[in-house]
């Protein structure tokens, strides 16, 4: 019975913490597979986990935090389309910019509304949800059908995305833009409109996850408190192979790697914690090196492409 | 001087005066929207710049600060321009700047009885060997799995990082154990105080050598001319037979190992010992330093003495207006992408030039 | 005279330095293939991508079925009707020829992507003219011919009424060629109009009804294709009377440099993109390899200059098998290399003069001694060749990418042959340089020959080398079909090998 109560507990908090972590990298495929690298995701998230509490402090709703959080996210992600895609910057060291502007960002505009004070948003936090009957599956049933809204939200976004991406026009589209804009452009796609919509989506889908983190699992901001997670979810679409199933999975077992890792300490385990949290870091190295298997990145990701 | 002869000054010299400039204009926007920034937090945008200068440049004790805080960005500058000028993006100076304070800590700590003379320079060298070791992976994740570097060496940032805390609380810890801390380096591997009663260190000069050496070896070396070659345009390199893989390898090897170095001389120069969080984000910075420099030597050198100031004045700046010192950061980010944002402009110039240098 | 169906009236075209259309007028009558006929670089291509939507002309108009129209992007030029099999497909390799037409296309639902409708449509497409295409085929599996007509179908597929066929043949075998145009004639033959873009006569003769000719930029007439000869195509074309002579002097061909036996470069598909070459370069001789691009002559180089490994076969020149070595070996023991893309790897573009004349040879002691470069040395070694080839530069320092095609070619020209190979291979010396400067080349190859060096030189100009060497060889589908003398052939029979037929079939 214990077992089962700590296994159902495990199920939950992985789900918990895998949410974050699977909206960050949810919206880092979209970017993806239409050519783009955003090594920025922990900058766009570190953003959000501020303006969301801050958003909820003010509104006094969680889900108000949200939107707020979103919507600074969005206009992060049309800064981000304009510099790659209009200037043609180079991807990868805009994403490094914004993670340092995410850092201090995030630092100075707490400490100009808040001071040093420690701020709670536990009062306006996110309600569980049951569905009945499932709840009531014995092992699982709790721990899969009780949780936070945000948590079903980003699950379902699994097939929503899936779906978007291989069965609608646009989706089909999205892809052809991220494997070979040129072709894409002789058939009349708007590349540049493409690939700000993508950005513009993923970007709050980052900050859905970042807004999450801060309002949903810890009730309060803290400096740095993304604390690599826009990293891990880089590092889970390259581990679930550009594939929202193969993503969510490698989510959740990255997830489950920091669930694990958190408890170590308490149970006096001989595994050291931090060779625990390498893990994703280590496995997304041995894909990317090909020792599982091929994986194929969108061809034209990282990319700037020039209209002719 | 004479070896340089005058091919790299004309070389580009018109590239290399434009260049200058839109890095100055970058740098000029990117301040002046700080301070719109720092207006908005209500305080005097003057006042706290003005803070800023004096805190890094007012007197002797902040010019120290300013070098100290100089040593690592010329370091890692360094590292990112030299992958870079080979056609690679190094985001992984963060990790390898503390595999290398990590491994400096070990021969500062655990080798008694040398004399200085041959302790600091073996502990320097263990500094180099350290973030060598993490480029060098990259480099042959890149050439035989084909694994891009720019993913791998974001990754192995972690794993450097996870790496020193598991050390410092565990292996290498300061007996008894109850502080994340290595114990501290023997005096034999400590960097010499080059001004007195300040905590400027030989580091700095170190780095400054390495800033010469970085030129020697990129324009004046066959090497050199290889890693131009590659980066500039592989195939031209495939067809002259020269071996870019190799190449890659040793490009990300010595980039480490000088990233390395950043963490090697923070250890033996400022800290003394390892702590877990060697490095306040001096590899990211390296990033922005070689970008405003458009990795040229004087340009690193410049952007390391920009971002040196912003370390160093950040903190008085805080004590006498309030503005947060984390807006450095903010700075710093703007400056990146007023720079990348500008780099539009070089494209556009040299268009413009083309059709006239046809008729010619 | 059957109804216009569109017209292009005084587009120019102009790109930064370049004037790529000049005032050029195109009327395309409803239902004929109409062929532009140019060299490269007379602007054809450029000319259809402004009528297909990618290009703005800096001015002139559009008029499409008596209706002046402006496409601001390829996307309004398909919904009029205008659809172009680029002569570089524009496929994706990781998509389904069923989703590669789909993308950018309309679609009934938003919301579902209709792939099997789609593909039965695709289907019916492809039986009605007799093209064989699966529509679930993944396009990285299929061969080239395959691409084409999945290209092909893919213009038709969303609606395309103008079909332009950009050099479609050049990646073709003749029976597929055949296949296409049997093709081309059954489309005409339903409504639809064809625009061919060729510069080879035969083809254009074969398929055309009406020719427009394009030269350096400008259209120069259209003529009617049932009275007009070949020559007199040609001359349009050109533009100028063919120049076949050439001083030379008599070499002592009696040394064998290079001996080329059996090498054979295969693919994992079993292709063989050379199969059992076989030659001899003589000292004081020019070979020249003719050939439609494409033939495998790129493969030949690159095996012979250690770019590619062949998968047998032995190449010895001196005591090196060149099949077996490094690029850097090969390069050492005396061979120069003139490549076939000046910009790709002739060149490092952002580099200086100095900087490039040395890519060959800066490891040499001459260059400086141990580790270091000797500047010193390179800048009077640089100013030298400037003032030697001729090369127009303001000076040593500056970039390579502000030269002109011509000089940027005696840049690299320059290097090589300074070097004193004993073997000087050289693919497509004079493509897309100017007049001028081709003469240069010319003379100096002849030149180099001259001082008893070994040439192997590549060309698809047919002229070009038939004029330049003393011995031809010419290369279809990897193999070698023929080798003769310039002198003892015609044009007709060289066109003929150059299509297939082995020199044995012909005499």
């Amino acid at each position: 019975m214990d077992v089962i109560n700590i296994l159902g507990g495990l199920l939950s908090s992985d789900l918990r913490m895998a949410t974050p972590i699977l909206l960050g990298a949810l919206g880092l495929l979209i970017m993806n597979r239409a050519g783009l690298i955003n090594i920025g995701c922990e900058g766009i998230m570190l953003v959000a986990t501020f303006v969301a509490v801050a958003g909820t402090y003010y509104t006094h709703n969680v889900w108000l935090g949200m939107v707020c959080a979103m919507l600074v996210g969005g206009l992060m992600g049309l800064l981000f389309a304009f510099l790659t895609v209009s200037l043609r910057a180079n991807q990868v060291v805009v994403g490094v910019a914004f993670n340092t502007m995410g850092a201090g960002m995030s630092t100075v505009l707490y400490r100009m509304l808040f001071g040093m004070d420690f701020v709670s948003v536990k009062d306006y936090a996110f309600t569980h949800v049951s569905i009945p009957v499932l709840k009531d599956i014995p092992l699982i049933g709790d721990a899969l059908f009780h949780q936070m809204p945000v948590v079903y939200l980003a699950f379902l976004l699994v097939p929503v995305v899936s779906y978007f991406l291989f069965r609608t026009p646009a989706g089909l589209n999205l892809r052809s833009v991220g494997e070979n804009p040129k072709a894409a452009d002789t058939l009349g796609i708007d590349v540049y409109k493409m690939r700000y919509a993508a950005t513009i989506v993923g970007c709050m889908l980052m900050a859905m996850g970042g807004a999450f983190l801060s309002t949903g699992l810890l009730n309060s901001f803290q400096e740095d408190m993304t604390a690599n997670r826009g990293f891990i979810a880089l590092a889970a679409v390259i581990f679930g192979r550009y594939k929202p199933t193969g993503v969510m999975l490698a989510t959740m077992l990255f997830a489950f790697g920091l669930a694990v890792a958190n408890l170590l300490p308490s149970i006096n385990s001989p595994i050291p914690y931090n060779f625990v949290t390498m893990i994703p870091y280590i496995l997304t190295i041995v894909v990317l090196a090909g020792f599982a298997g091929k994986t194929v990145a969108p061809a034209a990701a990282g990319k700037p492409y020039k209209k002719g | 001087m004479q070896k340089f002869d005058k091919i790299k000054f004309r070389n580009n010299m018109s590239t290399a005066a434009r260049q200058a400039i839109i890095s100055i204009l970058a740098v000029a926007a990117a301040l002046a929207i700080s301070m719109i920034i720092i207006a908005a937090m209500g305080v005097d945008p003057g006042r706290a710049m003005s803070k800023m200068l004096s805190g890094a440049l007012g007197n002797k004790n902040a010019v120290a600060e300013t070098l100290v805080k100089m040593t690592p960005l010329l370091f890692t500058g360094i590292s990112y321009a030299l992958a870079n000028r080979c056609g690679l993006t190094n985001i992984g100076m963060e990790g390898q700047l503390y595999m290398g304070a990590l491994f400096a800590t070990i021969s500062g700590v655990y080798l008694p009885g040398l004399p200085l003379a041959i302790h600091l320079p073996l502990t320097m060298l263990a500094g180099f060997v350290g973030g060598g070791i993490w480029g060098w992976i990259v480099g042959v994740l890149k050439v035989r799995f084909g694994a891009s570097e720019i993913i791998t060496t974001v990754m192995l940032n972690t794993v450097a990082i996870q790496l020193v805390q598991f050390m410092v609380n565990g292996p290498i810890t300061e007996p008894p154990g109850n502080d994340a801390q290595s114990s501290p380096l023997l005096d034999s591997a400590r960097l010499p105080i080059i001004l007195k009663n300040t905590r400027a260190h030989l580091g700095i000069l170190i780095a400054l050598l390495f800033v010469y050496l970085f030129w020697m070896f990129l324009w004046s070396s066959k090497k050199g001319y290889e890693i131009r070659v590659s980066g500039q345009n592989p195939d031209a390199a495939l067809y002259s037979g020269i071996n870019t893989k190799r190449n890659v390898v040793l490009v990300m090897l010595l980039a480490g190992g000088v990233a390395g170095l950043a963490g090697a001389t923070e250890v033996m120069g400022v800290q003394g010992r390892l702590f877990p969080t060697v490095s306040p984000g001096y590899g990211f910075d390296g990033i922005a330093v070689a970008l405003i420099g458009a990795n040229t030597p004087l340009g690193i050198v410049a952007g390391a003495f920009l971002f040196g100031i912003l370390r160093a004045g950040g903190n008085s700046m805080q004590r006498a207006t309030g503005v947060p010192v984390a807006i450095i950061k903010v700075i710093q980010a703007i400056v990146i992408l007023m720079v990348v944002a500008t780099a539009i402009l070089r494209e556009v110039n040299l268009r413009r030039k083309k059709p006239e240098a046809k008729k010619a | 005279m059957s109804e216009l169906i569109l017209e292009m009236k005084h587009i120019t075209k102009q790109f930064p330095g370049v004037l790529a259309n000049d005032d050029v007028n195109l009327s395309i009558e409803k239902g004929e293939v109409h062929t532009l006929l140019g060299e490269n670089g007379a602007g054809k291509s450029t000319l259809m991508n402004v009528l297909c939507g990618l290009y703005h002309p800096t001015s002139g108009e559009i008029w499409l079925e008596g209706e002046k129209v402006r496409f601001s992007s390829a996307k309004d030029a398909m919904n009029r009707g205008i659809g172009m099999v680029h002569q570089h497909f524009m496929l994706i390799p990781t998509l389904t020829v069923v989703e590669n037409c789909l993308i950018g296309a309309r679609s009934d639902s938003i919301l579902k992507l209709d792939l099997a409708g789609a593909a039965q449509q695709i289907k019916a497409l492809a039986d009605e003219y007799n093209m064989d295409v699966d529509p679930m085929a993944k396009v990285s599996d299929m061969p080239v011919g395959a691409r084409q007509r999945a290209e092909i179908i893919k213009a038709l597929f969303r609606g395309a009424k103008i079909l332009i066929l950009d050099e479609p043949t050049a990646v073709l075998t003749p029976q597929e060629t055949e296949e296409l145009f049997n093709m081309v004639r059954k489309l005409t033959k339903d409504g639809y109009t064809v625009i061919f873009i060729s510069h080879k006569l035969n083809e254009v003769q074969e398929i055309s009804d009406r020719i427009t000719v394009l030269r350096q930029g400008k259209s120069v007439t259209t003529v009617k294709n049932d009275n007009i000869s070949v020559n007199e195509l040609a001359r349009l074309m050109v533009g100028r009377e063919v120049d076949m002579t050439v001083t030379r002097h008599e070499t002592d061909q009696s040394k064998a440099m290079l001996t080329v036996s059996y090498l054979t470069l295969g693919q994992k598909s079993g292709n063989r993109l050379l199969n059992d070459v076989s030659f001899e370069i003589h000292k004081g001789e020019i070979f020249g390899i003719a050939g439609v691009d494409g033939n495998g002559q790129g493969e030949l180089v690159e095996c012979l200059t250690g770019l590619t490994r062949a998968t047998s076969g032995t190449a010895i020149y001196k005591d090196l098998d060149l099949a077996k070595s490094t690029t850097r070996e090969i390069m050492k023991s005396g061979v120069s290399h003139i490549p076939q893309d000046r910009h790709k790897s002739g060149l490092i573009l952002s580099m200086n003069l100095a900087e490039n004349m040395i890519l060959q040879d800066y490891y040499q002691p001459q260059f400086g001694k141990g580790a270091l470069l000797n500047w010193k040395y390179i800048n009077t070694f640089t100013d030298q060749l400037i003032q030697d080839f001729q090369v127009k530069a303001p000076s040593r320092f500056e970039l390579a990418q502000n030269l002109s095609g011509g000089n940027q070619q005696k840049v690299i020209i320059a290097r090589e042959v300074s070097r004193e190979p004993g073997l000087l291979i050289a693919m497509h010396p004079t493509r897309g340089v100017d007049v001028g400067a081709i003469e240069y080349i010319h003379k100096r190859i002849v030149h180099e020959r001259d001082q008893g060096r070994a040439v192997l030189l590549v060309s698809t100009e047919l002229e070009e080398v038939l004029k330049l060497s003393d011995r031809v060889a010419v290369m279809y589908e990897g193999e070698i079909v023929g080798i003769v003398k310039p002198s003892e052939v015609t044009v007709e029979e060289m066109g003929l090998m150059m299509g297939g037929k082995r020199l044995a079939e012909i005499r």
